[in-house]
């Protein structure tokens, strides 16, 4: 807000109200996750009763081949999908931020549906589209396409697009023209005005969209849970067939290594943002 | 930015600058499609024509064996959406959404005035609070939840400690609401606070100087300026809670059913893909009316 006279700051017991409040909904965000991460270390097995330190479950997920191919498995797939998510993304946000034409308003809105239909829907697409190219590949070709790491790739592809051009279109939004037409004026040619000037600029946009990509790959069950064959398992999709059966130490070690991995990727995007300046 | 490079006091011929201007639009138009042209390929392959598989199968037939034969198209599977045990799942994920969105509500509207009258620099360091757990794993946020809530965990055991005996949250329409609140709640946080954030505080000053009392003031200046967040959270709450599917599946059972377990159910279970098809289709219509109501009411961002 801009200004802060004594006669808007909230005073007295509404004051402590709003305080009480803002800690209250902070103990809610973080008690769960910290209950989680403690519990990761007790001994005991069954999960509610604590007993000592121990860590014997993170031993366990570290020797579990299951565990370990799952995590292989996300990590191929979020990298893969995240590098061509990456490119198509800001290809399309360049294309919708500075550029005319024809068919860019129907482009426009291709772009947003994505994001607004639920995975589970998403997740039936797909499924419905791999069912269909088989058959037809089947027919023409004679060949079997198999349901695994390629298509699981291909769908967090096609609903990161869209989350990595939002967010670079932002960035691109809030840039200064006048810098790439003084380029231009100075005799820079496209190229060189794309690469000299547009490009720098946009450089905090396109990392925090292929931040978000990496983490909505590694986040997805439903989508990959769809599109996923027989040994083709990501690791939240083999932690969401184990939680389904109930709670175990081993799931609380892995689910808080996720947890840390996760909380690393942003705050290595936030100080990113900070240090190149805000996105 | 392209220019046509013609000193201003010789201007060029007007036809001909028309016709370099017209040339210069029709290479930047040509330009743009080209840039465009991958990720719009990709999008029509895997986005839309996958969006027009699900909308043909949903008039499809369901074989005896759970196949789908794509003969004998008909609306069966649409007719279905008004058997009583259906139209109980969607008012039921109608509803937790509902409640979600305004328990959600209720809570973040002081949450989100308290971050945005604290001194600047303050004001960051809270937010990236709020962001770090949303950011994080979802499944395991969720699971957190379940570990807590289960009958020998800590909410549970707390409660015996007070002497009102075992809590049975777990497989609850409570938790299920709870999971989902925990789950989207930061998406009605971020824009009711840049909403007050806009706020200028003068407006309020003016009303508490020509005698409004705090609460009047509040209720004839901030709340109505604020709307646009409080509209833009509540869509962006909703959409979400209705289509969950991981909340209800590891926090609720068999009587919480929602709709995204139930979609997914004709899919992997069932073997009906046809009605599995059009409820998966009602449900993107759903959605994308919401999202037109929130574009239409001012809303700018996703």
């Amino acid at each position: 807000m801009t200004g802060t006279g004594s006669t808007v700051q909230p005073r007295g017991l509404a004051r402590r109200l709003l305080a009480a409040n803002a800690w209250l909904v902070y103990g809610f965000f973080y008690a769960p996750i910290l209950v989680l991460i403690a519990l990761s270390f007790n001994e005991n097995r069954l999960v509610g009763v604590w007993r000592g330190f121990t860590l014997d479950w993170y031993a366990q997920m570290a020797a579990n081949t299951a565990v370990l191919r799952a995590v292989r498995s996300s990590l191929i797939v979020a990298a893969a999908s995240t590098v061509v998510a990456t490119v198509l993304g800001t290809a399309a946000a360049l294309s919708l931020e500075r550029f005319r034409f024809r068919g860019r308003r129907a482009f426009d809105a291709l772009l947003y549906l994505p994001v607004i239909v639920p995975d589970v829907t998403m997740a039936v697409m797909l499924l419905l589209f791999f069912v269909r190219v088989a058959d037809a590949m089947f027919v023409v070709s004679g060949a079997q396409v198999r349901l695994g790491l390629t298509t699981i790739t291909l769908s967090h592809v096609a609903f990161n697009i869209s989350f990595v051009a939002i967010v670079v279109r932002a960035r691109l939004a809030g840039m200064d023209p006048t810098l790439e037409e003084a380029a231009a004026d100075l005799y820079a040619g496209r190229w060189q005005t794309f690469r000299r000037v547009t490009l720098p600029q946009m450089t905090p946009g396109v990392l925090g969209g292929a931040l978000l990509a990496l983490t909505l790959s590694l986040d997805d069950v439903v989508i990959t849970s769809f599109v996923s064959g027989p040994g083709s398992t990501t690791l939240p999709v083999y932690v969401f067939g184990l939680v389904r059966r109930g709670v175990t130490p081993l799931i609380n070690a892995v689910s808080t290594a996720m947890l840390v991995a996760s909380m690393a990727l942003v705050l290595a995007s936030v100080l990113l943002q900070r240090r190149r300046g805000p996105a | 930015m392209t220019r046509t490079l013609v000193p201003e006091d010789q201007p060029a011929p007007p036809e001909a600058s028309q016709e370099l201007e017209r040339r210069a639009a029709d290479a930047r138009s040509r330009r743009g499609l080209w840039i465009a042209s991958a990720p719009a390929a990709y999008l029509v392959l895997l986005f839309a024509l996958p969006l027009l598989i699900v909308f043909v199968y949903s008039f499809a037939t369901r074989g005896t064996t759970g196949q789908t034969i794509l003969a004998d198209w008909n609306i069966t599977a649409y007719a279905r959406l008004f058997n009583p045990l259906v139209r109980e799942i969607v008012l039921r994920s109608v509803g937790y959404a509902a409640v979600t969105t305004v328990i959600s509500l209720v809570v973040s509207y002081p949450f989100a005035y308290y971050i945005a009258t604290r001194p600047a620099r303050m004001r960051n360091v809270l937010l990236v609070l709020v962001m770090i757990p949303f950011w994080s794993n979802f499944l395991v946020r969720t699971y957190a939840w379940r570990v807590l809530l289960s009958s020998s965990g800590p909410v549970s055991q707390l409660t015996q400690l007070l002497g009102m005996g075992q809590t049975r949250l777990l497989f609850t329409t409570t938790a299920v609401v709870l999971g989902l609140v925990y789950g989207y709640m930061p998406f009605m946080i971020l824009p009711l606070y840049a909403a007050i954030e806009r706020i200028d505080l003068g407006l309020v000053e003016a009303a508490r100087d020509l005698y409004a009392s705090g609460a009047r003031a509040f209720w004839r200046v901030t709340w109505p300026l604020s709307r646009p967040g409080v509209v833009a959270g509540s869509i962006l709450v909703f959409i979400p809670s209705l289509g969950a599917y991981v909340t209800p599946e590891i926090l609720g059972g068999s009587k919480t059913t929602m709709l995204g377990s139930y979609i997914v159910r004709q899919f992997l279970s069932a073997r009906d893909w046809p009605f599995g098809s059009a409820l998966s289709f009602v449900v993107t219509a759903l959605m994308l009316i919401a999202t037109l109501v929130y574009f239409r009411t001012g809303g700018r961002t996703l």
